[in-house]
């Protein structure tokens, strides 16, 4: 028994790691064997039987990808108070989710988004309009999850990144084509805790060895434990000295900043994925109350990143800066070897220098290492370090899945049931919805293996577009009973067109020989903060096509009487 | 009153609250974390300063506040035009 336990403990990190994956592995092959499902409504919107609480949960997974979980903290910890965009738009978002869409979408009680643009809107030009935005949407989305799986498993599995992106399809293709919406809701409420538990040990742990306060949102308040004072003017002091702003202070115009929060909040509101998880509960005031569950449950998460950003980084600095280079911890070696950090002797002292002045500059850190490293830097356990592996797998998978769903169901259903053969059974559509699933997993393995340059770059357009096209035709479509489907199709495309120009333009700078700088940008905004321009123009030009045109008939107008009421 | 005039009562009670919710979701997030940002900084609340806290922590704390405020109404108002059922 003893000698078990030794062994137990002296697991190595790769031991610890197939342990606590393949343990996770197999719960989610269990809850997908275990929620196999028969009819189309099971598997679009699991029966619309989910509890609150298990769609909050499922909607936090849903939300938070491999993105939230592995590159967050790293992207605050360099962007310092700029980081604040990416904290109050993600969230933020929820909050026109809960009070504008989800209650009204959920009394109308269809399967997806196309569904409600293409009833509201009496045509099937909105719908089709929708399905191209909403495959637009998912795809440019699920590529990054698929790839962020592939990540993780080559750097804690040491398999290649391509078999870890297979084994991330297989996982995925077992209970998204078994299971539909039933299987990854459930899946998804296994792997918010996985996720949450393992961002948080982590967060804990360093707090106490940086302030004593085991609360990560109070300790990157408080005073540092080797002396200097509050670690926020510590840390303030440190970047001022190495030529960087002040932590706590903006770099990019506040006009900017501002942009790109709306952009993100509303993105986030339209977004399809996360839309439909409302489609899944049995009434309208549990729709309401999954929604602030959701956000709860987020902001655990999203309130701790800014701590770990702000420790990660004190951390770094005091650990590497003016630090001799045969003198640095092992983990600095052992990340060396990946690429993920890197050190240019440029003035040949044996010395690292960090500094802003880039010519000067010895030290280059990739900033999905404050997340992935963070637990090696602070000398925690090595199962702490496995969990990390599992939590960013849970987050990358949950999302991918959330997205696949979107993408079957907007081609077997709003495609082929309501549009191309109206006439196929019950039977048929939800082989064709397998089907999808089947075809949309391969489609984003293939982006996973070979990741179109732009990736990363046309992350923000995903909710750049959603914010230009979705967001604006819902809310009209609820709240604006005269709008009409001229007004609405026009302001689609309209917004979304210019989106895509201004991204195009200065994002990948396609239409000129280089990019053009951001001195040109329209009004200061960047093309991250741009979605708020296009949204504004979709509701301009929805409104003036409104006018001039014929208003709906008085059937639709009875729909949306209908759906502000909540009772049957 | 008839159904319709329930409706339309619903429906207005509805907007008042959304609108001042929405306010606040606001005021929060735009008006304390971006606009008043340099402002509040010259306050501090521990080792935070008060804008850099709103826009890191404070605006998403009262964020989750204001959807439960919201349910709380709603539950409320659903009850008293009958639409709980």
């Amino acid at each position: 028994m003893i000698n078990n336990m030794n062994l137990f403990i002296e697991l190595n990190v790769q031991e610890w790691t197939y342990l606590i994956v393949g343990f996770t592995f197999s719960i989610y092959i269990g809850i997908a064997i275990w929620s196999r499902v028969k009819t189309t409504k099971e598997f679009y919107v699991a029966g619309a039987g989910v509890s609150p609480l298990a769609n909050g949960m499922a909607t936090a997974a849903d939300w938070m990808s491999a993105a939230s979980f592995i590159s967050m903290a790293g992207i605050i910890a360099f962007a310092g108070y700029d980081g604040a965009v990416y904290l109050m738009g993600w969230t933020g978002g929820y909050v026109l989710l809960a009070l504008l869409l989800a209650p009204y979408l959920r009394k109308f009680g269809k399967f997806t988004v196309p569904d409600f643009i293409g009833d509201r809107y009496y045509s099937n030009t909105a719908r089709i309009v929708a399905v191209i935005c909403a495959l637009l949407v998912s795809f440019t989305y699920v590529a990054g999850q698929m790839r962020g799986v592939g990540i993780v498993f080559s750097r804690f599995l040491e398999v290649e990144i391509n078999t870890g992106v297979v084994i991330g399809m297989i996982i995925v293709l077992f209970y998204a084509v078994l299971g539909g919406m039933k299987g990854i809701t459930y899946t998804q409420v296994a792997q918010y805790c996985v996720l949450i538990f393992a961002f948080m040990v982590p967060a804990i742990f360093i707090s106490i060895q940086m302030t004593g306060n085991p609360i990560p949102q109070l300790g990157f308040g408080s005073e540092a434990l080797d002396g200097g004072g509050y670690l926020l003017d510590k840390l303030d002091g440190l970047n001022k000295e190495l030529g960087f702003n002040e932590y706590t202070d903006n770099t990019k115009p506040l006009i900017d900043v501002f942009a790109i929060t709306f952009a993100l909040m509303v993105g986030t509101a339209g977004l399809p994925h996360v839309i439909i998880r409302f489609f899944t509960v049995k009434k309208v005031s549990d729709a309401r109350k999954s929604a602030g569950i959701a956000l709860l449950l987020i902001a655990i998460l999203y309130t701790t990143a800014p701590a770990v950003a702000v420790f990660a980084r004190t951390n770094m600095i005091e650990t590497l800066s003016n630090v001799e280079y045969s003198k640095v911890p092992s983990w600095f070696k052992n990340w060396e070897n990946t690429g993920l950090i890197s050190f240019n002797d440029k003035n040949a002292d044996g010395k690292i220098q960090y500094l802003a002045d880039p010519s000067s500059n010895e030290l280059v850190v990739d900033r999905d290492i404050m997340v992935l490293a963070n637990p090696e830097i602070a000398k925690l356990p090595n199962w702490v370090i496995a969990l990390v592996a599992a939590g960013g797998l849970a987050a990358a998978l949950s999302t991918a899945a959330g997205l696949l769903l979107v993408i079957s169901s907007s081609i077997s259903h709003d495609l082929l049931k309501r549009v191309i053969m109206p006439s196929i059974s019950e039977k048929q559509e939800l082989l064709a919805a397998r089907f999808s699933a089947f075809i949309a997993v391969c489609i984003a393995g293939y982006f996973g293996i070979n990741p179109p340059g732009f990736v990363a770059a046309v992350v923000a357009l995903a909710f750049g577009l959603a914010a230009a096209s979705f967001f604006p035709a819902i809310i009209m479509g609820i709240f604006y009973k005269k709008m009409n489907k001229e007004g609405a199709v026009s302001g689609m495309i309209v917004g979304t067109i210019l989106m895509l120009y201004y991204m195009i333009k200065y994002k990948l700078g396609w239409f000129d020989d280089e990019l053009p700088g951001s001195n040109q940008w329209w009004f200061n905004i960047s093309p991250e903060g741009f979605g708020t321009v296009a949204m504004c123009v979709n509701f301009i030009v929805s409104i003036i096509v409104m006018k001039f045109t014929s208003e709906p008939p008085e059937e639709i107008k009875r729909i949306v009487e209908d759906i502000r009421i909540p009772s049957e | 009153m008839s159904n319709k005039e329930k409706q339309i009562k619903y429906w207005k009670e509805n907007i008042r609250y959304v609108l001042i919710l929405l306010f606040f979701w606001f005021i929060v997030s735009f008006g304390a974390g971006i606009i008043f940002k340099d402002f509040l900084n010259s306050f501090k609340i521990g080792g935070f300063k008060l804008g850099f806290w709103f826009a890191q922590q404070g605006s998403i704390f009262l964020f989750v506040a204001i959807i439960f405020i919201y349910v709380y109404l709603m539950n409320k108002l659903d009850k008293k035009y009958g639409y709980d059922k």
